[in-house]
This record gives C-alpha cells, sequence and structure tokens, in this order.
C-alpha cells in the first residue's frame, strides 16, 4: 500500500479544530475528520455533587460532538467518533488521581496529548489512511534541515500558546502533526471561521479539565475513587509551620497543592500558603508568600525537542506552569534521565507534578515533570 | 467510488416497488384513515389491505395485526405493556437494547427480570429458559434472529415452554423477518414484532402481532386507533410500504433469493477467514468449509448453528474493529462493528460478550450483512478490500504491539 497523503483533523467541537477542518478542507487532497471519545460526561453525573447535566463547552460532551459533526458535514468531510474510553482512563485518569492521592498537582491535558492525542490519534489516523494529523493547538512546528530535527515553537498568539502542554512530542509525532494555527492569532481564527460560515465562530473557548464537570477535582476524585470501590486513602497529619511546629491537623493531603491558600483551616496575622506536601508523613508545611519561592528545580521523564539530548549546562528559560512567564535558569544534566536548574530568580511555587519546559527563545527545547 | 452496503441489519434501502406503492398515499391519497369521507375510506381501504399482507405474513387473523412505528415499539410495547411490578420476565442477554432497556427499566420498577446467556454459539439453550421459570413468570421475551450473529434462535422450543408454564411469549422478529419463514402459530407466541426498514420496507413503521386476548396495555393513548391498542394518525404510506416489503420479502423466501444470499454470503465468510488470524463468531463452521484451524476460536464446537442467510460476524486479531470500519468505508465498503454508543463512538457488541468473546476479541469484530439484493461484484469488491485493510492496520495496531489489551 503507497504512503497514504490524506491529512486527519482532530476535532473537538471548539473553533480553533473546526477552523483547522475548514481550512485543511480548502486546501488539502483528502481531509477526514475524527472525535476522540475519550469520557462519558453522564458517568459520574449526580455523584458527591457532580453536576447531573454536563454543559457545552468540554471534550466528548455530546454538545461538542454534535457541534464536531456538524461542521464536518457543513464542510463536507467524511467524520468519525473514535472510542478511546479505556485508554483514556488508564493513561489520563487514573495517573490524574494517583498524582493527587500522592499529593502532587498533574497537568492532565500534557498526559492526554502525550498518550490520547499525538499517539493513538495518529495510530489511528494511519490505520484509516492518513499519514499526517492537523489540530488546533496553538503552536509552530517546522524541520529545521541544518540540525535535522522538527522544532517546536511558541505561537504567534502569546496568549493563546499550548507549548507548555505539547513539550512530549517526540521527532516522529512531530514530523506527522501540522498546527495550522500557530501563525495565527485567536481574533483572526475567529474570523476565518465566520468567513466558512461555521456557525460556531462565537463558541467560548473551553477551560477546565474535560472529565471534571464545573471543575471541583475532589468531588470527583470521591465520585471516581467510590466508583471504583476506593476510598480516598487515610492521609490526615499534621499542618506545620516552615520552622517544624505544629500548627493544626489537616483530613488529607489531596485537599492540597503547592502554593494553595485558602482552605487551609488555620488563622494567621499573614497570609499562609501550602509550600511543601511530604506525602509519606501526610505532614503539609505552610508558611509566607516568601517562603514559596525558591531557585532550584529537579525534572524527570524528560522529553528533547531541540536537542537530541543535554549534555552541558545550557542557559534556557522555564516555564513551571501554563500561566507562568518563562523565567531565566541554568539547566544541568544530573543522573539518568533527570535534569536540575537553577533559576536566576527565585520562582514562586515549584510544584510536584507540574511540568517544566524549557524554553530557548521562541524554540522549545524540551522539558520533563518537577518531582 | 463504487460503494458496497454490506450493513443490511442496520437498514436497507428502499425497493423499488416499495417506493412505487407509497407513493399515492403522500399527495393523491392523503386522507386520515379515520375519516368519515371518500378520501379517509380510500386510506383505510390501504389499511386494511395491508394488513391482510401482515395478517398472511405473521399467519395470524387481521384483527390480531397491530401498526407501530417500528420495532423499538413493538419491544417495548411488550415489556410495558404486560409487566406489573413483582410480575417474573425472562428474556437473554443477547437482545436487542430495545428490549433490554425496557427490561431495566421494569426491572427499577419491582419487576423481577432474568437474562438468560446464550450459548458460546450464540445460542439461546431452551433448557436455560426452562431452568428460569418461576411461579410469577409473565413473560419471555426471545429473539428470532440475532442481529449481530444472525443465529437463530429455537423460539419453537421455548414457545412450548411458554405454553405449559403460562406465560406470555414475545419474540422480537425484526431481524429474523422476511429471512426465514414465520408462523406465530407455529412458535407458539403471544407478540411478535417487526420493522419495515429492515426489510427494504420506510423507516419509522412497523407491526406488531398480539394475539387475541393478550392483555397488553397500550403504551400510546390519545384516539381509538388500531382497536385502541396504538393511538395516533396511522401512517398510511408507511405502512403500505411495510405490507409490499413483506409481499416482496414472502416471495424472496419462495424464489431463491434468499439461498442466493447465503451463497454469496458463504462466499464472503470463506474468503475473509482466508485471512490468517480471523475466525467465526457465534457458530461453529460451516461443515462444507472443511475442519478449523487453531483460528476459529477457544470454544469447541464445530457444529453448525441455524442462522439467517445474510449474515457473518467475523473478529480479526490483532486490530481494532473500529479503525478496520472507518478504513473500510473511506475505501467504500459499508461493515459495522459493535453497537454506537450515544456520542457515536463504537461500544464492544455485548451480544460477542455474552457469548463470552473477551473484550478485545468484541473490539475487533465486524459483522457483515448482504441486502437481497447483494451481487458477486459486490463479494468480489470486499474480498479484494478487506485483506488489504487488515493487512495495513495490522501493520500498525497498536493490539498487534501490546500496548492496549
Amino acid at each position: 500500500m503507497t504512503e497514504p497523503t490524506a491529512i486527519a483533523v482532530a476535532m473537538s467541537g471548539g473553533v480553533d479544530s473546526s477552523t483547522v477542518a475548514a481550512m485543511l478542507a480548502q486546501t488539502a487532497d483528502a481531509v477526514v475528520g475524527l472525535t476522540l471519545q475519550l469520557w462519558d460526561q453522564t458517568r459520574l453525573a449526580g455523584k458527591d455533587g457532580i453536576p447531573d447535566a454536563p454543559k457545552a463547552g468540554r471534550c466528548c460532551s455530546l454538545d461538542d460532538v454534535y457541534d464536531a459533526r456538524r461542521v464536518a458535514e457543513h464542510l463536507g468531510i467524511p467524520y468519525y467518533v473514535v472510542n478511546q474510553q479505556a485508554r483514556f482512563e488508564r493513561d489520563v485518569v487514573q495517573p490524574f488521581v494517583d498524582e493527587y492521592l500522592s499529593g502532587r498537582t498533574p497537568i492532565p491535558c500534557s498526559l492526554c496529548n502525550n498518550h490520547l492525542k499525538f499517539d493513538q490519534l495518529l495510530q489511528t489516523a494511519r490505520s484509516i489512511g492518513a499519514s499526517r494529523i492537523a489540530t488546533g493547538h496553538y503552536a509552530v512546528n517546522e524541520f529545521d534541515p541544518a540540525r535535522g530535527r522538527w522544532i517546536l515553537k511558541r505561537p504567534a498568539d502569546r496568549a493563546k500558546d499550548q507549548t507548555y502542554f505539547l513539550f512530549g512530542l517526540t521527532q516522529e509525532q512531530l514530523s506527522r502533526t501540522l498546527f495550522p494555527l500557530g501563525r495565527l492569532t485567536k481574533p483572526e481564527v475567529r474570523e476565518i471561521a465566520r468567513s466558512h460560515g461555521l456557525a460556531l465562530a462565537e463558541k467560548p473557548d473551553s477551560q477546565e479539565i474535560c472529565f471534571i464537570p464545573g471543575g471541583d477535582y475532589k468531588q470527583f476524585l470521591t465520585a471516581y475513587l467510590e466508583e471504583q470501590g476506593r476510598q480516598i486513602p487515610e492521609t490526615a497529619g499534621e499542618l506545620v509551620a516552615s520552622d517544624g511546629h505544629v500548627l493544626g491537623h489537616h483530613d488529607g493531603i489531596s485537599n492540597f497543592t503547592v502554593g494553595q491558600r485558602k482552605g487551609l483551616g488555620v488563622s494567621s496575622p499573614t497570609p499562609l500558603y501550602v509550600l511543601n506536601i511530604d506525602a509519606a508523613s501526610h505532614r503539609v508545611t505552610v508558611g509566607a508568600d516568601e517562603e514559596l519561592a525558591t531557585r532550584a528545580l529537579r525534572a524527570h521523564r524528560l522529553n528533547w525537542i531541540s536537542i537530541p539530548e543535554l549534555t552541558a549546562p545550557t542557559r534556557v528559560q522555564i516555564k513551571i506552569r501554563h500561566r507562568h512567564e518563562p523565567a531565566w535558569a541554568t539547566l544541568e544534566p544530573a543522573g539518568v534521565g533527570e535534569v536540575t536548574a537553577t533559576f536566576d530568580e527565585p520562582q514562586r511555587a515549584v510544584t510536584p507534578g507540574q511540568s517544566a519546559v524549557f524554553y530557548d527563545g521562541d524554540e522549545v527545547v524540551g522539558g520533563g515533570w518537577i518531582v | 467510488m463504487r460503494r458496497v452496503y454490506m450493513d443490511a441489519n442496520a437498514t436497507t434501502p428502499l425497493l423499488p416497488e416499495v417506493f412505487e406503492a407509497m407513493r399515492p398515499y403522500w399527495t393523491e391519497h392523503f386522507g386520515n384513515a379515520s375519516s368519515i369521507h371518500l378520501d379517509g375510506q380510500q386510506a383505510r381501504t390501504a389499511l386494511d389491505r395491508a394488513r391482510e399482507t401482515i395478517a398472511e405474513f405473521f399467519n395470524c387473523h387481521e384483527a390480531e395485526v397491530v401498526f407501530n412505528s417500528g420495532g423499538t415499539e413493538g419491544d417495548n410495547t411488550a415489556i410495558f405493556g404486560l409487566l406489573r411490578p413483582g410480575d417474573h420476565f425472562i428474556t437473554t442477554a443477547i437482545e436487542h437494547s430495545a428490549v433490554l432497556q425496557a427490561a431495566s427499566r421494569v426491572a427499577q420498577q419491582g419487576v423481577h427480570v432474568t437474562y438468560v446467556a446464550p450459548q458460546p454459539s450464540g445460542l439461546i439453550d431452551p433448557a436455560d429458559i426452562q431452568a428460569a421459570i418461576l411461579p410469577e413468570t409473565r413473560l419471555i421475551s426471545v429473539m428470532l434472529a440475532n442481529n449481530e450473529t444472525g443465529v437463530l434462535q429455537p423460539v419453537e422450543e421455548i414457545g412450548k415452554i411458554a405454553k405449559t408454564c403460562g406465560a406470555f411469549f414475545h419474540i422480537d422478529a425484526v431481524q429474523g423477518a422476511g429471512k426465514v419463514p414465520f408462523d406465530v402459530r407455529r412458535f407458539g407466541c403471544h407478540l411478535a414484532s417487526i420493522s419495515a426498514h429492515k426489510v427494504h420496507g420506510p423507516k419509522g413503521t412497523g407491526a406488531m402481532f398480539v394475539r387475541r386476548g393478550t392483555p397488553v396495555e397500550s403504551l400510546i393513548v390519545g384516539g381509538s386507533h388500531e382497536r385502541r391498542q396504538r393511538a395516533g394518525t396511522e401512517n398510511v404510506p408507511g405502512i403500505v410500504g411495510l405490507a409490499k416489503a413483506i409481499e416482496l420479502a414472502m416471495h424472496s423466501l419462495e424464489d431463491g433469493t434468499i439461498e442466493q444470499v447465503a451463497v454469496l454470503r458463504d462466499r464472503l465468510e470463506a474468503g475473509i477467514l482466508a485471512i490468517p488470524g480471523t475466525g467465526l463468531n457465534g457458530m461453529g463452521l460451516p461443515q462444507k468449509m472443511g475442519a478449523p484451524g487453531p483460528a476459529f476460536g477457544t470454544w469447541e464446537s464445530t457444529n453448525p448453528v441455524p442462522r439467517v442467510a445474510n449474515t457473518t460476524n467475523i473478529y480479526f486479531d490483532q486490530l481494532e474493529g473500529e479503525a478496520l470500519v472507518i478504513a473500510l468505508d473511506l475505501k467504500g465498503v459499508a461493515v459495522s462493528g459493535g453497537s454506537a454508543c450515544h456520542s457515536g463512538a463504537t461500544e464492544p457488541s455485548h451480544v460477542l460478550m455474552a457469548m463470552g468473546l473477551d473484550k478485545t476479541r468484541a473490539r475487533a469484530s465486524l459483522r457483515f450483512s448482504l441486502l437481497k439484493t447483494a451481487t458477486q461484484a459486490d463479494v468480489d469488491q470486499v474480498l479484494k478490500i478487506v485483506p488489504e485493510a487488515v493487512q495495513h492496520l495490522r501493520a500498525l495496531s497498536p493490539v498487534a504491539a501490546g500496548t492496549l489489551g
């Protein structure tokens, strides 16, 4: 069989991926729309205060599948919904739950990109005869012949930059992926959507984690574990100050995330923040805002994009959460599959479980998961 | 691209004769069959004629035919119309969801439901029905032919069991009608449901046999239509189309058409089973095909099980059925794998799972169901495309790579 040339568009039912479908339907030879059915939004509905009827704006809701299908019909491209619920639960939801239970703060979107969107979807696309996929992510990827590598870069619309969630892409995945929105701004994308007559051009952006209706992750944890016949493990423990003296007690470490201020259950003349969560002793350390700042960061489960491997100390800018302004640091290899970074200026709330993504100007050097 | 449609168990196109029969009843003879005037009488005449045809098909009295919207309504009517809290209801794990979901609703309302599991062959053992009988058993509902595997169920034996224990017996004949001879007297059922669109008739129309004296409460109220058994102005064009389609189906059973479909199906099946790592779901091997290899399933059944002429259900190890369905569609071959969930994504077939297939194999299974108008050229085309697609998918499959069970 010859190498297929069709492009599969990952369609979520939102403006961005719909616009990608519209752009490619006009220019590409063959376009197929695919929606990944990842999570049954009705599965935990009504349990533990989780809203009964999920609203639109979350992937896999019936409304979003409907919107995606209507766009495909409007464009006259074939469209299919692909069931990946088992894989999503195994590779995204369960790790998400386990991370929280271990006192870390996970990012399901990166896991989903690594395991579903750019792995399974690419696999499915190739199975059905499409050699490449296109998504509505705001990012730029291009091949640099000088380095012989595919390079991932920040997009034109900095406010929509999604490179933070894409650091796990392999060279093979990058070579088979198109990001047609990388050089456009969101207003331009909406304008293109309007020009193609897409009814959803004004649809609001989705914000929250797609499988957590209402955005309350604690409710989700309780409901999910209950469904699995599990309980949130007993992780009640001491709430201590940074000098070690006990300020009070808490009900469980999964209620906390580094940098959190609200809901600590202790009173103090100055605002207190979570500094550290120790999963082994169940001890949660709190302190003043200044104490949150740290210069050091350690990351593992690394992926390199613009370089084959980090071999020597390198100056980079590091982003430690989605809305963080990249900060200058020196990155050094530290044993097998780990790096350490030393920031020039102390950074607030370096949170285990989040990703650290390393930039050289607009280019993504690579990234990893904060230990 | 020449397309081949091999998903007849999902739905079928109108035959031209059916379309022509319906034509006058949209604009010319548009009357309401309940009206006194001539226009109404023309509609009434059409209904009466259709009822005569359907009664002939069921082998029942015309007064025992109730027109409705199709198989789902028929299945729902049997269950909701007969069962009350405290009753016992016996059905099978391989029924259509129109039965299974109605069963789960009455179960919530205090009806005790027993789901009889099939044999690995896909066949319901009448002894298992017999064993499930309780003093309060009020209804038994079993399908004539399974939509996924085509396996014909022993409804005649089950009818005898129902008679002995005094339970009502409903046959969901949606998939069997038109494919095998049907006779409500011989099968000993009190109720039977059929749907027009599975036999080259229009969608949204069906009929039900309701034996005289069966105390079924109507699902829809609002008028005295259908002897107060189903309210709502009769869908005259649809009913005319149903009757024409059933009339043609009865001919097809006698003029050799169905045997021809079986020949084509058998050739298709043999050709696909020649692909390594495939096997038949739902029965032993047809005897003429010789001894089965190790690929033919994990159970020992090699005896042929009766099944309808147009259906074959085949698993393809080391690939995902969903991707194969999409790949085949893009190459012009329409088949089905599993059942569509609410979003349109594919769920593994509950029928195959009930037969004991694991989830991976159930997900890797495809149903080919031929129209009675299928041709040698259709089979040739499918036998050209499927092996290529399977080979291509297996080369890329995550199942083959062992990353997803």
